[in-house]
């Protein structure tokens, strides 16, 4: 028995999605009674497999292969269900970001394991295998109920708070050969397109919508995100005309976002825009107008002008950063 | 060239959700269903597309009782050339993915089209299952994609940025925005729909994997408390001190 991770690493270092992921998989292998297991790429850093241990992998297992650089859902699938085999997993679990929503249902229908795709918290076991998932774009939960033996879970990023503890995961070599015909695609190209936070994995995010006027005036955006530490997100419109890359638009025609904290600035609140952020713990939203729809799903509000609001918000901020640290 | 697009219903983005019997079953009641935005204007567009530049045919499937037929009607006046509703109610992703799977297995499609996610469940799950059990390549959440030669050129979206790809067909892939813009279906679409075959086959026996115990709505926002545009440093403070996110 065990309970396996797909430990997903980028740049030499394992995501901040991946430490939520393992610590989510030791939760769940206390309450069951065996052991976590993370699943990774054994071309990293031998100190970087074992500190995995930190955050609760008893051991982590690796894989080598050139051509697992480059993405391959396939391929990748492969990799995680022969892994599972030889780790007896009961319970695999995936950060269901970009990666995870891609290989974990192919993982699930070759190991004929239910799926809870974007659970927000940790599996009720008093009456079966229970996982709430967020559904209807936000708007409500579900309490999915995984009726085989063997269970799989994609855990929403920024979902479960990462504990840090002493540990050393001993490091093992999986023996497994991939297929030749595993490997379906070939890739040409990658092109990164995100700044240095990811906006999936951000704890903080700051964003702008049509209120903005123009592309010219993110510069105070990208201040604010950068004192915070935050990423930077946009409205749909806004990525539609170009302003901002379309990596940034949230929403339901977006990308879904749970940060601590979502700052919206000059963004009506639609509720297409809503969609993808309503699960945000904390909205702040600065608009012109007090009649913005945004104010009903806001905890904090200014109703004043982003041209004189945030400047002075940014000062604000910077001073309050200064004297914490 | 033959494609076969994978169609779902979702309620209208707008619709207030409610759950019956206590908080066991969405409540059906007033909603207006739409076709899953991500089937319509994405995959069923760039298929048809492809079918004009390269010819071919764009068949849309369901997995759904008779309440899905004017969902397929749509997609036929939209420009589908036939459909297939299987007739079962919808409610694990395995499930649907294994009845779209026994159906296509033989009949050698070279693309089978999903939208990125149901607007409603929200999973991302009956793509990369039917890939699965139809032992074909996946490609998630594209962003483009065009054929010549039996390989596809695809771009998608991956953690951190973008791939530009190439894989030989048969394949199913999972669209997102960028692949294509809407198409408002007119007239002479909207006759011809109501003329072209809707085949309806019955279910193969199929294990559901997971099953909805209950339904929750989100605890109500208490208040949106308003800070005064000169006196930003209290929000700072109610944003470190209450809040706790800084
Ligand atoms: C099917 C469908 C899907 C959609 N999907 C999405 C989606 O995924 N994401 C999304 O965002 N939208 C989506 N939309 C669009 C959505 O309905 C709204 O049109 C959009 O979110 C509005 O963007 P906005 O708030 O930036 O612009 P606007 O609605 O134009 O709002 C601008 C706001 O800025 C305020 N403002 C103006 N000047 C200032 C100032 N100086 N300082 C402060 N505030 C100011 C205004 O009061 C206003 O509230 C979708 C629409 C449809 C129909
Ligand atoms: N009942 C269904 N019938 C046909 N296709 C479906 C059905 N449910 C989901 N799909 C397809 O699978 C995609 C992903 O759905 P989901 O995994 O539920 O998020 C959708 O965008 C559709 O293309």
């Amino acid at each position: 028995m065990s309970v396996l991770i797909f430990a997903e690493s980028t740049n030499g270092k394992f995501k901040k999605s991946t430490l939520e992921a393992v610590c989510y998989g030791k939760h769940i292998a206390d309450k069951l009674g065996t052991d976590c297991i993370a699943l990774a790429d054994g071309a990293l850093d031998a100190a970087v497999l074992a500190d995995l241990g930190k955050v609760g992998a008893k051991k982590v297992v690796t894989i080598k292969h050139d051509n697992l650089t480059h993405f391959d859902a396939k391929a990748y699938a492969y990799v995680v269900s022969a892994a599972a085999q030889q780790t007896n997993a009961d319970v695999v679990v995936f950060s269901y970001n970009l990666t995870g929503k891609a290989v974990a249902p192919i993982v699930a229908a070759k190991m004929s394991a239910g799926l809870v795709a974007g659970a927000i918290d940790v599996p009720d076991t008093t009456n079966g295998f229970v996982v709430k998932k967020g559904v209807f774009s936000g708007k409500a939960f579900a309490y999915y109920n995984i009726k085989t033996a063997k269970k799989i879970i994609g855990l929403t990023p920024n979902s479960f708070p990462i504990n840090v503890s002493e540990g050393v995961a001993a490091v093992e070599e999986l023996n497994i050969t991939i297929p030749a015909e595993q490997f379906s695609i070939t890739v040409k190209e990658t092109v990164k397109t995100t700044g240095d936070i990811l906006l999936t994995d951000a704890e903080i995010v700051v964003s702008g919508g049509r209120g903005l006027k123009g592309p010219e005036n993110w510069g105070m955006i990208e201040e604010m995100a950068k004192i915070l530490g935050a990423a930077t997100a946009c409205s749909r419109p806004v990525a539609d005309i170009h302003w901002r890359p379309h990596g940034e638009h949230v929403g339901q025609t977006g990308i879904t976002i749970r940060p601590n904290l979502y700052i919206a600035i000059g963004i009506s609140g639609a509720i297409q825009h809503l969609a993808g952020v309503n699960q945000s713990k904390t909205i702040v939203v600065i608009n012109t107008d007090k009649e913005a729809p945004f104010f009903k799903a806001a905890d904090y509000g200014i109703v004043g002008d982003a041209f004189e609001v945030v400047p002075k918000l940014n000062e604000a901020f910077k001073k309050y950063k200064a004297n914490s640290h | 060239m033959k494609i076969l697009v994978c169609i779902s219903k979702a309620p209208d983005t707008t619709t207030k959700i409610s759950f019956t019997n206590n908080n066991t079953e969405f409540n059906n009641d007033k909603v207006t269903w739409i076709i899953n935005p991500y089937d319509e204007w994405y995959a069923l567009v760039r298929a048809l597309e492809l079918k004009e530049a390269n010819g071919g045919s764009v068949t849309v499937i369901s997995v759904g009782a008779a309440d899905y037929e004017p969902i397929l009607r749509k997609a036929f006046a939209i420009g589908a050339d036939d459909g297939i509703r299987i007739d079962t109610v919808p409610t694990d992703a395995y499930a649907v993915a294994n009845q779209i799977a026994t159906f296509a297995k033989d009949k050698s499609f070279d693309l089978i089209l999903c939208g990125k996610e149901t607007i409603d469940y929200n999973s991302s799950q009956v793509g990369g299952m039917i890939s699965a059990l139809l032992d074909m390549p996946f490609v998630s959440l594209a962003t483009k994609l065009d054929v010549a030669n039996n390989e596809a050129t695809l771009e998608c979206e991956i953690e951190g940025g973008k791939e530009i790809c190439t894989a030989k067909l048969p394949l199913v892939i999972s669209c997102q925005k960028g692949m294509a813009e809407a198409r408002i279906p007119n007239m002479k679409g909207i006759m011809a729909a109501r003329t072209k075959p809707l085949q309806v086959l019955p279910a193969v026996a199929s294990e559901t994997l997971t099953e909805i115990v209950r339904y929750e709505l989100p605890a109500e926002k208490t208040g949106c408390k308003m800070i005064s545009p000169d006196n930003v440093e209290e929000l700072v403070r109610l944003l470190h001190e209450e809040a706790k996110v800084i």
